[in-house]
């Protein structure tokens, strides 16, 4: 927890704090001001880094099955936590031989349409490729990206941009 | 200062020839020259005409509006109001009295003519140099009443090119993306406007998903990105006949379309397994051909006016950056070295700079760069902007511009704004919607 409050903050302010701050007592009340800041945060959603790691927003293929992973800006690596949603759907499709899925992949608004396109397909594809090591055959998969033109959120601020980059598993039949 | 220059000279030697007005596009302009757009006189015969085949009671009023109205876009000019004139316009056009439009400070006059002929509608049109006291140019056109406001446009032109040197871009249209509804439901349409605003028509119904779309610099086609049946592809459209074909169907998405400047070729991108390429193809004998081959981002591609280099955007180097090549996509050289990211480069139609979009510490600019990379000059700051498109003389550039949700996600705008190479004269853009991915066209007159 400690960890994700320091990401939190603005770099600039933590090296001027450091620099500033060699009292003992007051690192102490900083980071107790800091935690305090978090905690207001944590209500309307989570991010470590900058992926979004909430709920808000998820749906579910079927019980325990989330259809969505996250991505950091500009990223189409998946988290440990990415990796773990998609082993849950490949199992549910392995389950499920009949059923077919589109990949959508998906980009904030912080980026030109264009680029955005073809990064929104990197990341279908990053999901893609990984629920083909689990035995997924790639008939059953297609990819559609939709650049920055679908976001879920519609706020202008970090966290709704980190829910928009993601790529969605919906099922196609 | 040039301008300075220039007056001192005809006040001074009024018997040079050489030295009538003129107008110096290279800088920012914070003096638009003072000009008088007397209203194009008319005959009351003609006038009848025209109300009833045009619904307008003075056709001739209409059209110096038109002109009027460019000129003070231009942020070159400053029309003088008409009610400070003393001649009348029809005594105007024949010969003006210097010293009377000398009076109310005006440096160039346009005066004019109406007529009916043949069910036709034929304007003549005068532009003078009120110090030197001297006739500059004097045109007619003849053409169908319908196109009364292209004859405004025309006239435009030809006085722009007359006073400044480098051909008009008033005779044009835009084509764009009219966009309604919420953030996560938005409805894009295609449509298409006169430079100015007027006769907005829309193209496509709002059924499908369409970006990008873009003019042949030779012809009245389009091409655009269309979802249609979700299966988002390269299209080509003729705004003339409506008929619309998709030329990019590869087993994936084709995206970023553009024209060749020679209007022949489609270039684009062309993604699979995760990988984004730039291809092009013929549209004669439909022959595609691969340009780039880096498994990072290839998009954006746009040709050089001589059709031999092209400028793309490429992640190659880990990041958004612009590259040029050879149009063979030999010779791949990074160009943009600035801090930040950059997008959607476009090569300017005078061939010596391309337009950008730069994304630098949460903000969005538009810049120019020369073709080697060198000479960044940021044009204009905001919360976000991108995507743009050069008028045809390579003087203007027109982007897109969006804003900032408020808490509750509501307050999201999407508009077109214009603004001059200098970094001067940025103008909004009206539409009657919503508006993004803005292409000029090239003059329609040539």
């Amino acid at each position: 927890m400690k960890k994700l409050n320091i990401r939190n903050i603005d770099q600039g302010v933590l090296m001027k704090l450091n620099k500033i701050l060699k009292n003992a007592f007051l690192v102490t009340i900083a980071c107790l001001a800091l935690s305090a800041c978090a905690t207001s945060k944590k209500s309307s959603g989570q991010m470590q880094g900058d992926v979004y790691t909430g709920k808000d927003t998820v749906e579910y293929l079927a019980s325990g099955v989330p259809d969505r992973v996250f991505f950091a800006t500009n990223e189409s690596v998946l988290t440990t936590a990415s990796r773990e949603t998609l082993r849950k759907q490949a199992a549910w499709l392995r389950k499920n031989s009949s059923i077919t899925i589109v990949l959508e992949g998906h980009a904030d608004e912080r980026g030109t349409r264009e680029y955005n396109l073809a990064l929104g397909e990197r990341r279908a594809n990053a999901a893609k490729d990984y629920l083909m090591t689990y035995g997924i055959s790639s008939d059953r998969i297609s990819v559609l990206s939709y650049g920055k033109e679908r976001p879920v959120d519609s706020g202008s601020n970090p966290l709704s941009w980190s829910k928009n980059r993601r790529s969605v598993s919906v099922k196609a039949n | 200062m040039n301008k300075y220059l220039t007056l001192f000279l005809i006040l001074f030697i009024p018997t040079n020839s050489l030295a009538l007005i003129e107008v110096d596009i290279t800088r920012g302009n914070l003096n638009p020259l003072p000009i008088a757009v007397s209203p194009l006189s008319i005959d009351n015969e003609s006038k009848q005409n025209f109300e009833k085949i045009l619904k307008k009671k003075n056709i001739g009023s209409e059209i110096s509006l038109v002109i009027e109205n460019n000129l003070k876009i231009s942020g070159l000019f400053n029309p003088l109001n008409k009610d400070a004139f003393l001649q009348a316009p029809d005594i105007a056009n024949l010969k003006p009295r210097f010293e009377d439009w000398n009076l109310i400070k005006a440096q160039a006059l346009i005066t004019g003519k109406v007529s009916f002929v043949n069910e036709k509608l034929r304007v003549e049109f005068r532009l003078w140099d009120v110090l030197a006291g001297k006739e500059m140019m004097a045109l007619a056109f003849t053409t169908v009443p319908n196109n009364w406001r292209r004859v405004g446009h025309i006239i435009t032109d030809k006085v722009y090119e007359r006073l400044t040197g480098e051909k008009g871009y008033f005779d044009t249209r835009i084509i764009y993306v009219a966009e309604e509804g919420p953030k996560t439901k938005r409805i894009k349409k295609l449509a298409i406007m006169d430079q100015d605003g007027a006769n907005n028509k829309f193209l496509t119904l709002g059924n499908e998903l369409v970006l990008t779309p873009r003019f042949n610099p030779t012809s009245q086609m389009v091409t655009y990105l269309s979802y249609f049946r979700n299966l988002p592809r390269v299209y080509l459209l003729d705004i003339e006949t409506g008929i619309q074909e998709v030329v990019g169907d590869f087993p994936g998405m084709t995206f970023a379309p553009r024209f060749s400047p020679d209007g022949k070729k489609i270039i684009m991108s062309f993604a699979k397994d995760g990988n984004s390429e730039i291809y092009t193809m013929d549209l004669e004998n439909r022959i595609v051909e691969k340009i780039t081959n880096h498994p990072s981002i290839d998009t954006s591609p746009s040709y050089s006016p001589d059709g031999k280099y092209i400028c793309f955007n490429s992640d190659r180097s880990g990041y958004q950056q612009i590259y040029v090549m050879k149009s063979d996509g030999s010779n791949v050289k990074r160009i943009s070295f600035g801090k930040g990211l950059y997008g959607t480069p476009v090569w300017s139609p005078r061939g010596d700079l391309i337009a950008f979009t730069k994304l630098h510490k949460g903000k969005f600019y538009i810049g120019v760069m020369r073709t080697d990379g060198k000479g960044e000059r940021l044009l204009t700051e905001n919360f976000y902007q991108e995507a743009p498109s050069w008028s045809p003389n390579g003087r203007v550039l027109i982007f897109y511009r969006e804003t900032k949700t408020d808490t509750k996600g509501e307050g999201f705008s999407a508009k077109l704004w214009s603004i001059d190479l200098t970094g001067y004269n940025e103008r909004l853009v009206n539409t009657p919607t919503d508006a993004s991915d803005p292409s000029w066209s090239s003059l329609l007159s040539n």
